[in-house]
């Protein structure tokens, strides 16, 4: 049964953090759609509710203090909300894998390399121990590590090797969707850019879709088909790479291109957003941006902004475009 | 906004969160019911110890025998009931709180000033004098401390300021390794290098600097080493090598009614209830200091 | 390592003992000796040289298996102590094999279902298990279960029914603290990345637990095993004093009262020694469960 041609579908997904100090809304009705064998970028700052949208992919959000409040994900037409464990179990690893930010954590120190990417292996294909070991021994060499290198444990790799080995757990089953957390973040910029290339590469040859969670634009325009970014829980605008680098909209979004240096013009000065991200215990009654945005208006401190569109792929959250939808952001470099 | 301002902004934001740590500490403290319960029990033990005289006195209720009306049940005259020497027993644990609570609170002040103080030197010096320190540390660790505080007692004699210093001096290498760690954990911050690049004298950051901003830990450990304490203090009267009877000390309490508990237990339930709920709310206190200082481990 | 432990472990059980007052020359002659055979026994025993050649003699004696003899019944300290230790190792490791079947499911099942009934039941339990002081746990347990049902002996050895209850009286702060710790250890385990690694690439919960977060959460429930192991040996002194388990705990405390101190000094030793040899095992289990371990020793 064909329903539609996403790899993913995620509509209107609430999650919220019950905590003794508060609730806090994580993830405030969001809507991403993957399509087949797309990479969708999902940017924003710490604390906006990437890992958390990415987690409840997988219905691993942390219950309690975690709680899908509503929302449907459909990931390959498997309706998630209604899955149970067994069939969680299932689809983890095989139909959606993910790798985690910090490679120096995420692979276990006291199993082998290995033994840690042949389990995968082992518990969703129909093979022996030793033929999973085979397996293994294969995906490692395909990440770019010797093969005999299977039976050392984590502490003996390198932080980028050990990003290959997470990679590989990842790749094991030829997952339909990878999800990457921030996969480069926590590594050296010159190990960033050969795990970014062989995560291209592998995609390609999987041909897997990808949901690559980044703070980092220069990520985006490496791997990424569309982007959405992510502010406070609500993606605020959504595009194709062209829609969102050519013609941004949001004056957060501005802001984060005005965060990277120019080498062009060394002189001009940075402009950093001000302001830190509202407290999300208390997220303000208008837009969310309001407090740190330089186009604020009357309207925005009162009323959520809604989605205006610009073509079928390009929309945005912003008042700003309420009457006119040609209204162009200024407060750029150019 | 000018980048001044807003740096003025963070630093007064910076100021308000130190001078409420304490403050933030005591708003998680009272969250947990079961250290609250241990505080106020606690409380009640330092009432007992304190106004012991009200209750009973000392040399006439604690201290004097009364064969007549030995190995009574508990009555409204008896509370707790009488011992083998007709003296009541509520009186006599009350009287003991003040030796328990004494001895506790001296001992881990013994251990923790030498324990401190070698600690300190050896957290904030490292290299040679860590070591050195450390290594004959470790040759008394060796030794399990109610083991090396009854060799001590055995060598220096039974009594009361001889229990206290073995106490003491087992729990002298436990103090110097969580002085130790914390000292470890602050000493390499900005604001110590700060102090130094500024010329502050080694004592002067060590104890202005260095030891305020480690204090949490060692006090949760403090906490929990009085009821340590506590505990091997009625051990060693147990077996005769803390208090001597008739002074009214809990351990030799039990010691003392053994012979007597196929008849009647009373005799050995309450001192022993005595020693269970004080220890207990010292470590309730000290589990609760804990989950307040790391609120992570929730 | 432990060579050198070892080595200043005797000679400061030796310097502490040393400070007993009181003319050992005189006390094992008895009270009908003569001032002179008194100052020629002192001079044939050594008596008079400096604590550090007697101990440079005691230490050469020991290192063929000799401790001295006893000052109270003239029998070697070595043969009374090799006859006794068997009794002390059967009791301390059936306590400590107790604690660890108790407790490290208990640690478990309540980490994974924290702030259940069960979890929070299990930490009361535990918090007051390790409240309670062996010799006083010895005597409820008597009077509940040997002079009330009847069920076992209160005192002696005689089969494995007299082990029963100093077993279980040296086990409960044990398993109380290890439960605390694997509980503890176990949280901190599955908040780990490599958990959800783990879980994201499909593996089941209960084999998440099993292959992926207990033996993480072993690494430092092993290391309390180890320490609870000294004070397991501590409280063997009280618990067989209790029980008049025929050990070297009881065996010392009769020693000390009787002023005999080769005998004091040849338990104490060999109690270091076991505490010692327990840790060198811990530290070998150690690089069986930790492979980053394992890389440092090669």
């Amino acid at each position: 049964m064909i329903l539609n041609n996403n790899i993913l579908n995620i509509e209107d997904l609430v999650i919220r953090y019950v905590t003794e100090d508060g609730i806090v809304e994580a993830v405030n009705g969001v809507n991403i759609k993957i399509e087949k064998g797309k990479t969708l970028g999902l940017v924003g700052e710490t604390g906006a509710g990437k890992t958390t949208t990415a987690l409840s992919i997988l219905k691993l959000i942390p219950d309690p203090p975690g709680e899908v409040v509503k929302g449907n994900i459909l990931l390959d037409n498997i309706d998630i909300m209604k899955a149970n464990e067994s069939k969680m179990e299932k689809i983890r690893g095989e139909v959606v894998s993910m790798i985690f930010q910090d490679p120096m954590t995420a692979l276990n120190p006291v199993i082998t390399v290995g033994d840690q990417i042949a389990e995968a292996i082992f518990i969703h294909q129909k093979v022996t121990k030793k033929e999973a070991n085979n397996k293994a021994k294969e995906m490692l060499e395909m990440v770019g590590i010797p093969g005999n290198r299977l039976n050392e444990y984590p502490h003996q790799f390198s932080g980028g090797m050990k990003q290959r080995v997470v990679i590989a757990i990842a790749l094991s089953c030829s997952p339909k969707l990878l999800i990457a957390d921030e996969p480069t973040t926590a590594l050296d910029v010159t190990i960033q850019a050969q795990v970014l290339e062989l995560m291209r590469e592998l995609k390609k040859k999987f041909q897997m879709s990808m949901l690559m969670i980044t703070h980092d634009l220069g990520v985006v325009v490496e791997v990424c088909d569309d982007v959405a970014i992510m502010y406070a829980g609500r993606i605020i605008e959504q595009g194709t790479l062209e829609d969102i680098f050519r013609s941004t909209k949001h004056p957060y979004t501005e802001g984060l291109f005005n965060s990277i240096p120019n080498i062009e013009d060394r002189k001009a000065k940075l402009k950093p957003i001000r302001g830190l991200m509202s407290d999300p215990y208390d997220l303000p009654k208008g837009c969310a941006f309001c407090d740190r945005c330089d186009y604020q208006m009357e309207i925005c401190k009162t009323k959520k902004p809604e989605k205006v569109y610009f073509s079928d792929t390009h929309f945005v959250e912003c008042h700003l475009y309420n009457e006119n939808k040609d209204f162009k952001l200024n407060n750029g470099r150019k | 906004m000018s980048q001044k301002h807003e740096n003025e902004n963070i630093k007064g934001i910076m100021d308000i969160k130190k001078r409420s740590q304490w403050a933030d500490i005591w708003h998680h403290f009272k969250k947990n019911k079961a250290a609250i319960v241990g505080m106020m029990l606690i409380v009640l033990f330092v009432c007992l110890a304190l106004f012991a005289p009200l209750i009973g006195d000392y040399q006439d209720d604690a201290l004097k025998m009364n064969i007549r009306e030995r190995l009574q049940s508990p009555s409204a005259d008896h509370w707790f009931g009488t011992d083998e020497f007709g003296r009541d027993i509520f009186i006599r644990i009350v009287y003991g709180t003040r030796i328990s609570l004494f001895v506790g609170i001296i001992s881990v002040s013994i251990a923790l000033s030498i324990g401190g103080f070698l600690g300190s030197i050896a957290g904030y010096y490292g290299g040679k004098i860590d070591n050195a320190i450390m290594r004959v540390l470790d040759v008394i660790l060796a030794i399990p401390a109610i083991l090396l505080a009854i060799t001590i007692v055995a060598a220096l004699g039974a009594s009361i300021i001889n229990l206290m210093i073995a106490i003491g001096i087992a729990n002298i290498p436990g103090f110097a390794r969580v002085v130790r760690a914390a000292i470890l954990s602050v000493k390499d911050q900005e604001y110590i290098e700060a102090a130094k690049a500024i010329g502050a004298k080694d004592h002067t950051i060590i104890l202005k600097h260095v030891l305020p901003n480690s204090m949490a830990p060692i006090i949760v450990f403090s906490t929990l080493k009085v009821a340590t304490a506590i505990m091997a203090t009625a051990s060693l009267s147990f077996i005769g090598l803390g208090v001597q009877p008739p002074t009214p000390e809990w351990g030799s309490m039990l010691a003392g009614g053994r012979a007597y508990i196929r008849d009647y237990m009373y005799i050995v339930l309450y001192p022993g209830l005595a020693i269970v709920l004080s220890v207990l709310s010292l470590n309730l206190i000290g589990d609760g200091l804990r989950d307040a200082l790391d609120p992570k481990l929730k | 390592m432990l060579i050198p432990v070892m080595l200043g472990v005797t000679f400061l059980v030796y310097f502490i003992i040393s400070l007993t007052p009181g003319d050992a020359a005189a006390m094992i002659l008895g009270n009908g000796a003569t001032e002179e055979s008194i100052k020629e026994l002192r001079e044939e025993m050594g008596f008079n040289d400096p604590t550090i050649v007697q101990y440079a003699n005691y230490m050469k004696d020991l290192l063929t298996g000799d401790m001295g003899t006893s000052y109270s019944t003239g029998k070697s300290v070595a043969g009374e102590i090799g006859q006794r230790f068997p009794n002390t190792f059967k009791l301390t490791f059936s306590a400590i094999f107790i604690a660890i079947l108790i407790s490290i499911p208990i640690g478990v099942i309540s980490a994974t279902k924290q702030y259940s009934i069960f979890d929070n039941a299990g930490m009361i339990f535990a918090l007051i298990g390790i409240s309670m002081p062996s010799f006083w746990t010895g005597l409820m347990l008597i009077i509940a279960f040997s002079l009330n049902l009847g069920w076992f002996p209160s005192s002696g050895m005689d089969g494995i029914r007299s082990l029963i209850l100093p077993a279980f009286t040296l086990a409960i702060a044990s398993t109380a603290s290890i439960t605390r710790t694997t509980r503890s250890s176990m949280l901190e385990v599955v908040r780990q990345d490599y958990i959800n690694t783990a879980k994201a690439k499909g593996v089941s919960k209960k084999d998440v637990i099993r292959k992926h977060a207990l033996r993480n959460a072993l690494i430092p429930a092993v290391t309390v095993i180890g320490l609870e192991f000294g004070i397991l040996l501590g409280g063997a002194v009280l618990t067989e004093t209790v029980f008049s388990w025929p050990g070297i705990g009881r065996l010392m405390v009769e020693s000390i009262q009787r002023k005999d101190t080769p005998m004091v000094l040849g338990c104490v030793i060999v109690f270091a020694v076991a505490f010692s040899v327990v840790n060198l095992i811990v530290d070998i289990l150690y690089a069986y469960i930790d492979p980053r371990i394992k890389a440092n020793y090669n």
